[in-house]
């Protein structure tokens, strides 16, 4: 989102503000009630940040921005496989999220919006099928919503995200959360027994949905996933595409482990294993 | 994959303890690299004289391949001439790249051989690169 923001701003000569981390890895709600004024235009949030796993409170920041009249926009890609979220009920302006975070293929994502603001705004992708009549000095464009999306679509990713979507209603929030709250307790849990892992996440534990962030003293996170690679335990590591975030943290990358409807406890007892096999493997070298 | 042909004891000691992790003050080429995605981030010191690399040294933070291999190319470019040491970084590129080099270019690479695994593991191919990469364009460059 940063970085869209960040040419909006330079076109229309806004000014991009942030709002910031407390010490407990959450957003300091007071900070953005100090930055949100009525000149703010648009608030932009995650429901969930997919780099902590904290959950924020996206009720409350678009209740408080609609005061200022400032227009809402929720990243849910990192909650939209693992909680419900009701666009009609939270009353967000703008809903976006990509399906390769709920099982479906990559390259398909969704944008939605309020019909009145949609229908002001001009198309930003122009091509095929977004338009109505074309002339030979102008155009008028196709209604909604195939006003955005010109060209030929990525057909097999739409079908795909269907079948994602049917995957996930089939099995239903309730179980996905029943089972996720209890991995994710119990993964917060063995991973803060482990004496050389930095944990970076909330210690409320009601607030952290499904992914962990951690970092082995002393180890860079691109040797601990590789070395776990081939223990057979698969985390990402890297920035995340959260740059910013994390350097806010003073960090420059973590390890960060995602659990799903998939995972099972052994599982996460092989992470913890693995990673006592790397501190061992590097410990051992700083001492010869 | 087997990771001890990855961490050898030998990467891990240049990872870890690099006898060249320093500035060099009367370096006469100095060159930052880094990849953005990972964080890896080094700036290369060299002292060319006579057209020989005659001391280098390097700081930075980053994985312990990259950090390693930092330290190998040092020791293993140290004290040969800017056509030899360009020479030798193509042939590791080449290595790294999966292309065949002969008995004869490996032995030129010395220790650098250790990274020829490297490319079973994709990921880590640009943390391995890295320094190489910078020094080549060093040398390009002046």
């Amino acid at each position: 989102m940063i970085v869209p923001f960040q040419q909006i701003c330079k076109h229309t000569g806004a000014t991009l503000e942030f709002a910031y981390l407390n010490n407990n890895f959450e957003l300091d709600m007071n900070d953005f009630k100090k930055k949100l004024t009525k000149n703010t235009k648009i608030v932009g949030i995650s429901s969930v940040s997919n780099v902590l796993g904290t959950k924020n409170d996206v009720n409350s920041i678009i209740k408080m921005a609609h005061e200022v009249g400032a227009k809402v926009v929720v990243d849910i890609t990192q909650s939209i496989a693992h909680q419900k979220f009701d666009v009609t009920k939270t009353d967000a302006d703008f809903v976006v999220f990509s399906g390769h975070k709920m099982y479906a293929p990559m390259g398909i994502g969704v944008l939605f919006g309020k019909e009145e603001l949609l229908e002001a705004m001009p198309p930003f992708l122009l091509g095929g099928d977004m338009i109505e009549y074309v002339y030979e000095q102008y155009a008028t464009f196709a209604p909604l919503p195939q006003k955005f999306e010109a060209g030929t679509q990525n057909v097999g990713g739409a079908v795909g995200l269907k079948t994602a979507i049917e995957f996930l209603e089939n099995i239903g929030y309730e179980k996905i959360n029943e089972i996720e709250e209890d991995l994710t307790k119990y993964a917060r849990t063995e991973l803060k027994k482990l004496k050389f892992v930095d944990c970076y996440f909330t210690s409320n534990h009601r607030h952290h949905q499904n992914v962990l962030s951690f970092n082995v003293k002393g180890v860079h996170p691109h040797d601990v996933s590789s070395i776990l690679d081939t223990k057979g335990v698969f985390v990402r590591s890297g920035n995340h595409c959260a740059q910013p975030l994390l350097r806010s943290l003073g960090i420059d990358s973590t390890c960060r482990a995602s659990l799903s409807i998939y995972n099972t406890r052994e599982d996460i007892d092989k992470l913890c294993e693995a990673l006592k096999f790397v501190h061992e493997m590097f410990k051992k070298q700083k001492n010869s | 994959m087997d990771l001890n042909s990855i961490y050898t004891s030998l990467v891990m000691e240049h990872g870890a303890n690099s006898p060249h992790k320093h500035e060099i003050k009367d370096a006469t080429h100095q060159k930052h690299g880094h990849n953005p995605s990972c964080g890896d981030d080094i700036t290369l010191f060299v002292k060319i004289e006579n057209g020989k690399i005659q001391d280098a040294g390097f700081t930075g933070v980053g994985c312990a391949i990259s950090q390693a291999s930092t330290s190998i190319m040092i020791e293993t470019l140290l004290g040969k001439t800017i056509e030899e040491a360009k020479k030798i970084i193509d042939i590791f590129v080449k290595m790294i790249d999966r292309k065949p080099i002969s008995s004869e270019e490996k032995k030129l690479l010395k220790n650098a051989r250790v990274f020829e695994n490297i490319k079973q593991m994709p990921a880590r191919v640009k943390c391995a690169l890295l320094a190489w990469k910078t020094l080549q364009l060093s040398l390009d460059e002046n």
